[in-house]
C-alpha cells in the first residue's frame, strides 16, 4: 500500500534531476566557451594595457551551436533510437505470441495508470528490452523477438513492467537529455580540439609567444588556459562516466518499481535469469541506447561482477546482485502472504 | 500587525495548497474506479463469445458454462456500490477460473486457435481487472490517508472527502487460486 508515495517521490526526483543536470551543462558550455574567450582576452592585453580581443566569439558561437545540437537530439532522440535498432512499431499483431506482447503491455499500463506505451518489435534472437521517450504520454517499449521467444507470460510480464517503472519514474525523459548532452559535449571538444590541434595551435602560439613583450595578465591567463584544455580534454570521459552512473541506480530503482506493479518478484528474477543466460550480445541495439536496455546488449563483463571496475563502467548493476535483491523480495512476499492466509 | 498579516498568508497558502491536493486524490480515485468499470464490461461482452464458442464442445459441462453465465447476470445487475460490485465480479472470476481447468481436458478446444485468442483475450482482460482493482486500492489509500492525518483533515470537509471504499477480495476461495501460467510455449531447456 506505500506503492503509490514512493513512486511520486522518484517522480519528483527525477525532475529535480533532469533541472539540475541542464543547469550544470549550461554552466559547462559557457565555462567551454567564455574560459577560452577569457584566455584569449588576457591574452590579447598589449603592452599599453590595451585589449584587442574584446567580443567574445567563442562563447557566443558554443552557446549557440550547443542548445541547436541539443535541442535537436532531444527532440528526435527517442525516434532516432528505435530507427537506430530497426524496431518496427507493432500495431495489428499477426500471431498469439504479438497479441499477448500488446495484452501485457496494457496491462502494465493500467497498473502504472499511465496511457499505454507504443510497442515496438527489433528483430534479434537476443532476448532484451528498453524503453524511450521524453514521458508518459509519448514513450515506446521495444523488445526483441528473442525475448518474446524464451519468456513465458509471466516473466514477460515482469520485464514490461521494468521497463514501464522506467516510464512511469520519468527515467526516460531523463536518460534522453542526458544523451543528448552527452552527445553535445562529445561534438564540441571534438570540434574544439580539432581546431587548436589544426589553425588554432598558431594562435595559442601567438597567445604563448606574444606573452613575453607585457607583463599584466600573463600568468592568470596560463592558469586559465591550463584549466580550459584539461576540461576540453576530459569532458567527454567525465560526462560519460557520470552517465553510466545515473543510469546503474536507475536499474535497481525500475526492477523495484516494477515489482510494485506486478507484485510478482519471482517472475522479474526468472526472467533476467534467462536474458543473462543468453550470453550472445544484442547486435542490432547499439552502443547510444545501451543504458536503455533492461541488460547490457554488448554483454560486457564489467555489468557482470562486483567490484570498483564495473561500479565504475557498467551501464548496469551487476546482473547476479539484482536477481539476488528480487529473490529476497519474492522470500518476503512468500513470508507475509503465509502469515496472512 | 506584519507578523500577524504573514501567519493568516502562510496558513491562507497552505489551506489552498492541502484543498487542491485532496481534490487531486479525490479525481484520481474516481478515475481509477473507471478503469476498472472499463475493464469489468469489456468481460461481460466477451463471455457471450466465449461460451457460444465452446458449447458445443463441451456438452457434458452444462453446469461449469451454465454458472458463468449466471454469474455474469448477477455481475451486470448489480447496483454501483464497491463492495456488491466486487462481491458479483469475484464470484464471475470463480467461475470463469473453473471454466478454464474444465477446458483444459479438452484438447481439441485447446487446439482451437479461436478458443486461444478468446482465452488469451479473457486471461488478459482479469489481469487488467486485477491491476486496475491494485491501482484503485492503492490510490484510494493514500486519499484515505490524506483525509484523515492531521493537518489535513482539517480541511476535509471542505473538499467534501469522504473515505473511499477499498476492493477487498471477500471470497476465500478466489482468493485461494493461484495464479495460473497461461503463457503457451514450453519453458526453453537451457
Amino acid at each position: 500500500m506505500s506503492a503509490a508515495p514512493n513512486l511520486f517521490a522518484q517522480q519528483a526526483k527525477n525532475r529535480r534531476q533532469t533541472a539540475a543536470w541542464i543547469a550544470f551543462f549550461v554552466l559547462f558550455f559557457a565555462w567551454l566557451g567564455f574560459g577560452g574567450d577569457a584566455a584569449l582576452y588576457l591574452g590579447s592585453i598589449d603592452a599599453d594595457g590595451q585589449a584587442h580581443y574584446t567580443v567574445p566569439w567563442m562563447g557566443i558561437v558554443v552557446t549557440v551551436i550547443a542548445s541547436l545540437v541539443a535541442w535537436n537530439s532531444w527532440s528526435r532522440g527517442p525516434k532516432r533510437v528505435l530507427w537506430s535498432t530497426g524496431a518496427v512499431e507493432l500495431t495489428t499483431p499477426r500471431s498469439l505470441e504479438e497479441k499477448q506482447l500488446l495484452n501485457v503491455v496494457e496491462e502494465m499500463a493500467i497498473a502504472a495508470g499511465i496511457p499505454r506505451p507504443k510497442v515496438y518489435l527489433v528483430n534479434d534472437p537476443d532476448p532484451n528490452a528498453f524503453a524511450t521517450g521524453h514521458g508518459p504520454e509519448t514513450a515506446s517499449i521495444a523488445v526483441t523477438s528473442g525475448l518474446v521467444q524464451a519468456l513465458n507470460r509471466e516473466e514477460l510480464q515482469a520485464v514490461v513492467g521494468h521497463e514501464m517503472a522506467h516510464i512511469r519514474n520519468l527515467d526516460v525523459r531523463l536518460m534522453t537529455m542526458i544523451a543528448a548532452l552527452v552527445g553535445v559535449i562529445v561534438v564540441l571538444s571534438d570540434g574544439m580540439g580539432r581546431m587548436l590541434r589544426g589553425g588554432g595551435g598558431r594562435g595559442v602560439g601567438a597567445l604563448l609567444g606574444g606573452r613575453g613583450k607585457k607583463s599584466g595578465g600573463g600568468a592568470l591567463m596560463l592558469v586559465i588556459l591550463a584549466l580550459w584544455l584539461v576540461t576540453l580534454l576530459l569532458a567527454p570521459l567525465i560526462s560519460r562516466l557520470m552517465a553510466m552512473a545515473i543510469s546503474r541506480n536507475r536499474e535497481y530503482l525500475a526492477d523495484a518499481t516494477g515489482v510494485q506493479l506486478t507484485r510478482n518478484p519471482a517472475a522479474l528474477a526468472a526472467a533476467l535469469q534467462k536474458i543473462e543466460a543468453s550470453e550472445t550480445p544484442t547486435t542490432s541495439i547499439k552502443g547510444g541506447a545501451a543504458h536503455l536496455c533492461i541488460a547490457d546488449p554488448l554483454g560486457r563483463s564489467a555489468n557482470l561482477k562486483e567490484g570498483r571496475l564495473a561500479d565504475l563502467f557498467g551501464t548496469h548493476p551487476p546482473m547476479a546482485k539484482r536477481i539476488t535483491i528480487l529473490r529476497g523480495m519474492a522470500y518476503q512476499q512468500a513470508k507475509t502472504a503465509g502469515l496472512e492466509a | 500587525m506584519v507578523p500577524l498579516i504573514l501567519v493568516f498568508v502562510v496558513v491562507a497558502i497552505w489551506v489552498v495548497v492541502a484543498y487542491n491536493g485532496l481534490i487531486a486524490l479525490k479525481n484520481q480515485t474516481v478515475n481509477a474506479w473507471k478503469q476498472i468499470d472499463v475493464q469489468l464490461k469489456r468481460r461481460h461482452d466477451l463471455i457471450p463469445n466465449l461460451v457460444s464458442t465452446v458449447k458445443g464442445s463441451m456438452e457434458f459441462e452444462k453446469e461449469t458454462l451454465q454458472a458463468v453465465v449466471d454469474a455474469r447476470s448477477k455481475a451486470m445487475a448489480g447496483g454501483g456500490g464497491v463492495k456488491d460490485t466486487a462481491a458479483a465480479e469475484g464470484a464471475l472470476s470463480g467461475a470463469l477460473g473453473k471454466l478454464f481447468v474444465v477446458m483444459e481436458q479438452y484438447p481439441d478446444l485447446k487446439s482451437s486457435q479461436n478458443v486461444r485468442d478468446l482465452q488469451e483475450e479473457l486471461s488478459s482482460t482479469e489481469n487488467k481487472i486485477a491491476f486496475a482493482r491494485q491501482l484503485y486500492n492503492d490510490v484510494a489509500t493514500s486519499y484515505n490517508t490524506k483525509q484523515q492525518q492531521f493537518p489535513t483533515n482539517l480541511v476535509a470537509g471542505l473538499a467534501k472527502a469522504q473515505v473511499a471504499e477499498l476492493w477487498e477480495i471477500e471470497d476465500q476461495a478466489e482468493r485461494a487460486v493461484p495464479q495460473v501460467d497461461l503463457s503457451l510455449k514450453p519453458k526453453p531447456q537451457a
